[in-house]
């Protein structure tokens, strides 16, 4: 068997020898190029990453840049998949969607300091120092999620709301958290029931799942449920279709995943932000070594309000909500819940 | 030479028609199947750093390969190398960042050993059932697989976790493993690392075990035949119990190429499947332990080759790819193996 094995891994070696050199890739036209590597979640989650994705086709569009992107498993290609853009000639700028890219997009920036990085939802510790080449973009996503918990805790006619969230971490457990303070900001009375899809990254990518533990939210009680677990909020989606009941989407607009059943979405701008950042290094204006931040004050995060949920937000709420955005931007409110 | 022939014949038939049908594929989505293919072996195979990356990703799957073989060797089939290799990582790790003071020499055993321990207990718990009552390990090992996936999130996000992360604190520098090249500048930035040669040590260990100690002896007995291990007045209970915990232990330490040679600290789902890779790859080396470093070799080539043309195809085709070739070697080898048989009988 042993020798099976390496005799075919030579056949196959063979098979692929005639077309291996010949595929590196030679675009010198000067165009500017960017490399980015999504988060667990991948393209096609209506959410997160997909936010990202939208602001490297609006920089391909109006700024008439390159790009290429890759979608890593857990573990250990997240460094691979960053180095495999660092190590292209042709790509410039490389960006690094989520947390969990944090200590990888920190080491490549150090190993190829004439490459620029950005990374978003970076993980700023004080004790350390962002390298130059290396731009952390952050969002408040708690002034957000305390802003559409304040919405559910007005509209709720039950008196209790749901909360699903994909992999149980840190950052999913300060969405819950601030959701949690909104609602009881405004109603302390509202119940709120918390779920998760489970422990790992693949939670972000369980429809069936994510369904499952809506439809037992609705069925205790719950009539607006706010999701924060990527493709995994679809199943949630699906169950309010159902119940015909209400859920609330996050980090893009997620209306026309249900159309009539969401609420409202908490956004949080990626797209912008990954756009501002191309501009900025198209314009040879990149600026790294810092966080940059996104609240509500600059819309880095905001729920939606249009012509197409405003008849499913009273105008009583929608004035309330106004009234908390301007006390959180002015700080009198403390998002997190203790 | 007949037997060499035949021997090949499956995964080369396997090879090339799952390449065949990935071609296709990638011919559908409006690729060029030769510049991918390309990309694929350059990216793996064409440059060191990428050999480097093959070896590192090959690493765990030598042990979880020679864990579920173990298994398999008593009859038993271990389908919880994934959370065997989730619990000894942590109580590695653990091990790692609680005894900073103690010096390489003491603490690169104790992680190990550790790493062994945490994984045998998981393989315990299912032996133990099967043997005490009779629960089959294949439902066990699975469920336990989600016990340790959960148990290890709520030891990283509740107690031992850095915050805003999925990891636990560093280990102490005494216990890396030091990456191969630092130490003699090949591969350079990927992590492959020493824990490769604890796999080589290990594979040697396990063809020892089995086949030149009367407790291997034993092992083999019960798995190619329960009743006359019985009839022998062999303890059936306890070799299943054993065999089991040694399984467990194995995957134990496939978790240490990841923690101590790679990142330094525990993250959850490091493991990234390889309990379950492990599982093709000891079906396909047939248990043989020497194969099952050349075939997690080949699985090393496809985990990271699809990362190399990522940018070029969906990674759902990596993952079509990769399942193609599995079922395709597998049913193969059979196939090659009826018609051994029809033409030895005829011959």
């Amino acid at each position: 068997m042993k020798r099976t094995i390496i005799l075919s891994l030579i056949l196959l070696s063979a098979l692929f020898i005639s077309c291996s050199k010949k595929s590196v890739q030679t675009t010198e036209s000067g165009k500017l190029k960017v490399g980015l590597v999504f988060d667990v979640g991948g393209r096609g989650d209506k959410s997160f990453n997909d936010a990202a994705y939208r602001g490297l086709e609006k920089a391909k569009n109006e700024l008439g840049v390159d790009f290429e992107y890759i979608e890593p498993g857990p573990g250990a290609d997240r460094e691979a998949a960053l180095r495999q853009f660092a190590t292209r000639p042709d790509i410039k700028l490389i960006f690094g969607i989520g947390f969990i890219f944090t200590d990888e997009i920190t080491k490549m920036a150090q190993e190829f300091p004439n490459k620029d990085f950005a990374c978003v939802d970076y993980t700023y510790d004080q004790t350390k120092t962002i390298p130059p080449n290396l731009l952390a973009l952050e969002f408040k996503e708690d002034e957000g999620c305390f802003l559409v918990g304040a919405i559910a805790g007005l509209t709720t006619k039950t008196q209790a709301v749901g909360f699903v969230g994909g992999m149980e971490s840190p950052l999913i457990k300060k969405f819950e958290k601030s959701y949690e303070a909104g609602v009881k900001y405004v109603n302390p009375e509202c119940k709120v029931f918390i779920s998760y899809a489970g422990v790992t990254g693949d939670a972000f990518k369980n429809p069936g799942k994510g369904k499952e533990l809506a439809l037992g939210q609705y069925s205790q009680g719950a009539d607006i449920i706010f999701h924060a677990s990527g493709v995994t909020g679809l199943g949630v989606f699906e169950a309010a279709r159902e119940t015909k009941k209400l859920a609330i989407g996050v980090d893009s607009d997620q209306y026309n995943e249900a159309p009539g059943f969401i609420l409202t979405s908490m956004i949080k701008s990626v797209d912008v932000a990954v756009f501002d950042c191309i501009r900025q290094e198209k314009d040879g204006k990149f600026n790294g070594g810092k966080a940059e931040t996104f609240g509500l004050n600059s819309k880095g995060v905001d729920y939606i309000y249009n012509d197409k949920n405003n008849n499913l937000i009273s105008e009583g709420t929608r004035k309330r909500a106004e009234e908390i955005r301007e006390l959180i931007i002015a700080g009198k409110i403390a998002t997190f819940l203790k | 030479m007949n037997k060499v022939i035949y021997s090949i014949l499956g995964p080369l038939a396997a090879i090339i028609i799952a390449l065949f049908i990935g071609a296709i594929i990638i011919s559908l989505i409006g690729k060029d199947p030769v510049e991918v293919y390309g990309v694929l072996f350059y990216g793996t195979l064409g440059n060191s750093y990428g050999i480097g990356q093959v070896l590192f990703k090959a690493t765990p799957l030598i042990f979880t390969g020679l864990s579920v073989a173990f298994a398999f060797k008593a009859g038993l089939f271990n389908i919880g190398a994934e959370g065997q290799m989730i619990i000894g990582g942590f109580a590695a790790a653990w091990t790692g960042f609680t005894f900073v003071t103690l010096p390489w020499i003491i603490l690169i055993p104790l992680t190990i050993i550790a790493a062994f321990v945490g994984g045998a207990l998981w393989g315990f718990i299912a032996g133990y059932l099967k043997a005490k009552y009779g629960s089959h390990e294949v439902i066990n090992t699975i469920m336990l697989n989600f016990i340790a996936a959960a148990l290890a999130s709520y030891l990283v996000n509740e107690i031992y976790g850095i915050p805003a992360t999925i990891h636990t604190p560093e280990v102490s520098g005494s216990s890396f493993l030091l990456r191969f090249d630092a130490i003699t500048g090949l591969f350079p930035g990927s992590p492959f690392n020493t824990s490769f040669l604890a796999a080589i040590l290990c594979t040697i260990i396990f063809y020892f075990i089995i086949n030149r100690t009367p407790f291997g002896y034993q092992i083999r007995t019960l798995g190619l035949n329960k009743n006359a291990a019985e009839y022998a007045r062999m303890k059936i209970k306890k070799l299943v119990v054993l065999s089991m915990l040694i399984s467990g232990g194995i995957a134990g330490i496939g978790s240490i190429n990841f923690i101590f040679g790679y990142k330094h600290y525990y993250e959850l789902g490091f493991s990234e499947g390889a309990g379950y890779i492990g599982i093709a790859v000891a079906l396909i080396a047939r248990n043989n332990p020497f194969a099952i470093i050349i075939t997690a070799f080949f699985f090393g080539i496809l985990e990271y080759g699809g990362l190399t043309i990522n940018t070029m195809v969906p990674k759902e085709l990596v993952t079509i790819l990769q399942a193609l070739l599995i079922i395709l070697v597998i049913t193969f080898v059979r196939i090659i193996d009826v018609l051994k048989i029809k033409f030895l009988k005829s011959a």
